[in-house]
Formats: C-alpha cells, sequence, structure tokens
C-alpha cells in the first residue's frame, strides 16, 4: 500500500518537473511556429511580401484580413540591418519578434512621427561597439537593440475599406531592410581605436 | 539459498514494475497539463471586460512561459504592444458559445483607439469563407447610427445593414483589434476600456 501511495507521489512529483520543462522547452522545439511558418517563403534580410489574408491560406493563424503585411527575416551575425518603411495614407505598424516569436519592440505610424519610419537594428554588443560621435550624428535615427541574432520585422498597413489594399500593399513594397554597407564598418574600427 | 535468491530476483522485478509506473505516470500528467495549458491557455495577465479577453502581456517581451508556449504551438504572432491590443470572444455576453446558425448582434462603442478591426474565425483562427469576401468590418467602413454607435449583425444568411456572415459555421470566434489605443498591461475594468456587447438574438 505505501509501495502504491509512493509510487503515485513520485509520478505526480516529477510530473511537475516535466509539465515545467516541456512548457519551458516548447517555444525552442516547436516546429510549426511563426519563424518556421515564414523561414521557406521569405528572403533574409530583404523585405518579402505576405498574400492576403483569406479562406485559403493557412499561413499563420488569426492573420487580420483588414493588413497587408510584409516580413523581412533578419539575421544580424554580418552587420546591423537598417529598415525604412514609408507610411501609408491610414495606419502603418512595425513589429520586431524575436527567433522564438516574442514581441520585443514596436512602432507605428504616429509614435514615428514622420513620413518614414526609419530604424537601426543591431544586436546588443554591435550597438556597444558604435562609436560614441556616431550615436550623437545618428541622434535622429532610432536604434533597437535585438534581443536575438535571428528574427522577424512585421511590417503592416492597414486598409481601412477593400478597395484602399492595393495602398496599403504599394507603399509596404517601396520599404527597404538591408544589411548596413561595409564603409560603417571601417568607420567604426577607427574611432573605437582613438577612445581607448 | 535458492529461495533467497528468488526473494531478491523477485523484488528487483517490482522495484523496476514500481519505478516504470510513476515514470509513466510523470509523463502522462507532465506532458497531459502542458498540452491543456498549451492548446486552452491560462488566465495569467488576462483582462477580461464582458465577453471579450485579452492578454496585453503576450505583445510584450514579458509575456509569460504558458502564453509562450501557446504561441509557438499555435505559429501565431501576437500583436506587438507598440501597435495594438487583440481582444477575443468565444462566447456572448450570457457565456453562450457563439454559434454561426444563430443572430448574434455585436454593438455600443469601443474603447478609444486610432482604428479597430473586428474578424470572425473559426476555432483554429482561419477566416471563414462567404460569397461576399466579407471576413470582418474596420472602423472606417462600418455604419453607425446617429449616436456613433454601431450594430454588427452576425449571421449564416444575409442582413441588412452591417451584415458579417459565419458560412454557417458551429463555433466560431470573434477578435477586435485596437490599433494605437490607450488600452494595454494598466487596463483593468469596463470603465477604462468601454467594450461593445455581444448578444444572441435569434437561433433557428
Amino acid at each position: 500500500m505505501i509501495r502504491v501511495l509512493f509510487t503515485i507521489v513520485a509520478g505526480v512529483l516529477l510530473g511537475g518537473v516535466v509539465h515545467l520543462v516541456s512548457v519551458l522547452a516548447l517555444p525552442r522545439i516547436a516546429t510549426e511556429d511563426a519563424y518556421s511558418r515564414l523561414t521557406p517563403i521569405t528572403k533574409l534580410n530583404a523585405v518579402t511580401a505576405l498574400p492576403l489574408a483569406d479562406p485559403g491560406t493557412t499561413l499563420m493563424p488569426y492573420m487580420d484580413p483588414a493588413f497587408a503585411t510584409a516580413i523581412c527575416r533578419y539575421d544580424l551575425s554580418s552587420g546591423p540591418i537598417k529598415l525604412a518603411v514609408p507610411v501609408s495614407q491610414a495606419y502603418t505598424a512595425v513589429s520586431f519578434y524575436t527567433r522564438s516569436d516574442t514581441a520585443y519592440y514596436g512602432i507605428n505610424d504616429r509614435s514615428a512621427g514622420r513620413k518614414v519610419i526609419e530604424l537601426d537594428l543591431m544586436t546588443e554588443a554591435q550597438h556597444a561597439a558604435l562609436p560614441e560621435d556616431e550615436d550623437v550624428t545618428a541622434a535622429d535615427r532610432l536604434i533597437i537593440d535585438s534581443p536575438t541574432t535571428t528574427g522577424l520585422i512585421v511590417l503592416r498597413a492597414l486598409a481601412p475599406e477593400p478597395g484602399l489594399m492595393p495602398q496599403a500593399q504599394a507603399s509596404l513594397a517601396a520599404s527597404t531592410c538591408k544589411v548596413q554597407t561595409e564603409p560603417q564598418v571601417a568607420k567604426q574600427a577607427e574611432p573605437s581605436r582613438t577612445k581607448r | 539459498m535458492a529461495r533467497r535468491h528468488l526473494c531478491r530476483a523477485r523484488t528487483d522485478v517490482r522495484l523496476i514494475f514500481i519505478t516504470l509506473l510513476a515514470l509513466m505516470l510523470a509523463a502522462f500528467i507532465g506532458l497531459g497539463a502542458t498540452w491543456v495549458t498549451a492548446t486552452r491557455g491560462t488566465d495569467l495577465g488576462t483582462l477580461t471586460i464582458g465577453a471579450w479577453t485579452a492578454r496585453p502581456k503576450n505583445g510584450t517581451a514579458d509575456v509569460d512561459p504558458y502564453s509562450r508556449a501557446a504561441i509557438a504551438r499555435s505559429g501565431e504572432l501576437p500583436l506587438g504592444a507598440g501597435d495594438g491590443v487583440a481582444f477575443v470572444a468565444t462566447a456572448d455576453d450570457h457565456k453562450r458559445p457563439l454559434d454561426g446558425r444563430c443572430d448574434v448582434v455585436v454593438g455600443g462603442v469601443t474603447p478609444a483607439a486610432r482604428f479597430w478591426t473586428l474578424t470572425l474565425y473559426d476555432r483554429k483562427g482561419r477566416l471563414v469563407a462567404n460569397s461576399l469576401q466579407r471576413y470582418g468590418f474596420t472602423s472606417e467602413e462600418i455604419i453607425r447610427g446617429a449616436d456613433g454607435g454601431f450594430e454588427i449583425r452576425v449571421a449564416s444568411r444575409s442582413r441588412s445593414g452591417n451584415w458579417l456572415p459565419t458560412g454557417g459555421i458551429e463555433r466560431y470566434v470573434l477578435m477586435l483589434r485596437l490599433y494605437d489605443t490607450p488600452v494595454g498591461v494598466a487596463t483593468r475594468t469596463q470603465r477604462d476600456a468601454p467594450m461593445p456587447s455581444i448578444a444572441t438574438v435569434g437561433c433557428p
């Protein structure tokens, strides 16, 4: 009798451990998460327009059909990313997700306050390596730190009525997302030597 | 001598059996609990107003591990906090599950937001096919009454005014997304965020 009781108690306690470990591990081992679903159809470090949400597409659940969506799947290992998204007529939003689909930053056209949302995305190490004077001259550029090297930038433009969808798509098509070019890196190396 | 050997072998077998049983129980309980929480979700950090439920923290970096697991499992991208907040309703104000064969009226006012969209999905988050290609409404295209309020009729057959077709499916969910809104992690009550009412008005 005591043995049976012991078995049950041990099983429940171990079950708790299994539960906690599996909940924490699930985002890492999931193969059908948004990032994995988007990987085959999106280009790396470039903007890819997603097909409009309709009953036929099963790309991701709960997509808003009133929005045009584009994805920039990024990998910062080769350098920081420059993002420029022209604002559409109604509403434009840019959201940043880590590799495990956690939204860590979001900005919309009003909080950006201009006609083009311009951002620099980099890892914390790359941000720390930025020379200080560079930071000052680039004060009007927004710098975002990505917690992970890879992740997703989701660009969304609202079509307030179905007839305005082509305009929303066009404004996203004009957006760019690319790795910063080499000269920046050369410029970085020099002042960091003089600083010390 | 032989009997003692036999006895020890028997306790060994029993020990192995008990250990196996405990491990199986652990796997069943542990994975079962994970499956349930990842599919149905938990009440951690939920904001419920009337029939509507939101998880504003899902759009931030401090999303709880259960929501994180549920998001990874479903394959959706949660709405970022800098973008907006999404409210889901699976039942009407009287806790009656939303039925696509019934007439449901969604009406009243929405919380302050620059734009909102109301969309109808099946239980798996897919849009429901219909001949009008009408999957939802935005705040701009909705027909409003003189007082600024609106009334959306969710039904399988054509209705006058703001008709949202259900395609006759048995169970559906409504999602109200508020964009560029003060509603979020700090919101607690109906006074901060007056949500529209949902009422089942007739069933065939």
